[in-house]
């Protein structure tokens, strides 16, 4: 699907967030020049195209005690990595799971998968179940702890 | 930390679900919890500032909006490592800025309007400080089935 102008326009207006009031798209209609029902039909047709993935919260999983997040990267045989790849997103505990070109020699990992818990032991257990499902089709593998956060601003769509 | 009550946990769990597209969307989440309108956008609100919740509202695809973006990684000297951090997250492209443990031990999202932008961006961050950047495109992204169980 394309967006037009007046869906980057709806995006600006709601990329930081919906507002709290008892009717949030005819306050974005409002303040759009726009029809409420124009707003919605908008919303779900990126919704349903997937320019929208959903409208939901995002907790904080480190206020939540969410404290050890751990990215964990697989060297998984190229033929089977779609299949596996998908079984592995689909656990509770996978916020992000994606296939990435390898750079050799320096990083040999194509599957990426973030995972969090409250300590490293649970994550270190949890990377046990993802490897248990890779099986015979993983070669290597590894897990970097963030230890910092250096910045997170969120993606944002600009002036352009 | 911020206690959380019972309602609250539930009004977390429910909204990491989704949320209607409707006229009255707040009315339709708190018919189905059992609570009033004003009452759910009340604690909404509060989780909001006492951040429990980073964000609510639509959650875009940044690619599907005609970005791009790309994660990148770098070895940093450690004697070096917050000046860089420094040079690095002065770019407004960058989005997310994590160090690691790891020889690879700076990691940071590129979000740029065009594909172009992403090289063009890693190649100034390795002008400026003299680091090899790796990039790491997505080549495919998994459904995600991740729930914070609040």
């Amino acid at each position: 699907m394309s967006i037009d102008a007046t869906d980057r326009r709806l995006i600006k207006a709601t990329q930081s967030g919906l507002p709290l009031v008892p009717a949030p798209y005819a306050e974005i209609a409002g303040s759009l020049g726009l029809d409420e029902s124009e707003v919605m039909q908008r919303l779900q047709a990126m919704q349903d195209s997937g320019v929208i993935r959903r409208i939901a919260v995002a907790p904080n999983h480190y206020a939540l005690g969410m404290t050890a997040n751990g990215m964990t990267v697989w060297d998984v045989d190229d033929p089977a990595a779609l299949d596996l790849g998908a079984q592995i997103g689909a656990l509770d505990f996978v916020s992000h799971c994606y296939l990435r070109p390898r750079v050799l020699p320096d990083w040999p990992y194509n599957l990426f998968a973030m995972v969090h818990g409250k300590t490293r032991d649970e994550v270190a257990a949890k990377r046990a179940e993802i490897r248990a499902i890779l099986g015979d089709a993983l070669r290597s593998d590894d897990i970097l702890y963030s230890t910092r956060i250096l910045k997170k601003t969120g993606l944002r769509l600009g002036k352009g | 930390m911020t206690a959380l009550d019972d309602t609250d946990r539930r009004i977390l769990n429910r909204l990491q679900e989704g949320f209607p597209i409707s006229p009255r969307p707040f009315a339709d989440v708190a018919a189905e919890l059992g609570l009033e309108e004003d009452d759910l956008i009340t604690r909404i609100a509060r989780l909001k500032e006492t951040r429990l919740i980073t964000r609510f509202g639509p959650f875009y695809d940044a690619a599907a909006m005609g970005g791009a973006f790309c994660l990148c990684a770098m070895q940093v000297p450690e004697e070096d490592f917050d000046r860089v951090a420094d040079l690095v997250n002065t770019h407004p492209e960058v989005a997310h800025n994590y160090e690691r443990d790891h020889a690879l031990n700076m990691w940071f999202v590129l979000a740029t309007e065009t594909e172009a932008g992403i090289g063009e961006v890693a190649k100034r961050i390795e002008a400026e400080t003299g680091l090899t950047v790796l990039q790491f495109p997505k080549e495919h992204e998994f459904f995600i089935g991740f729930r914070v169980a609040a």
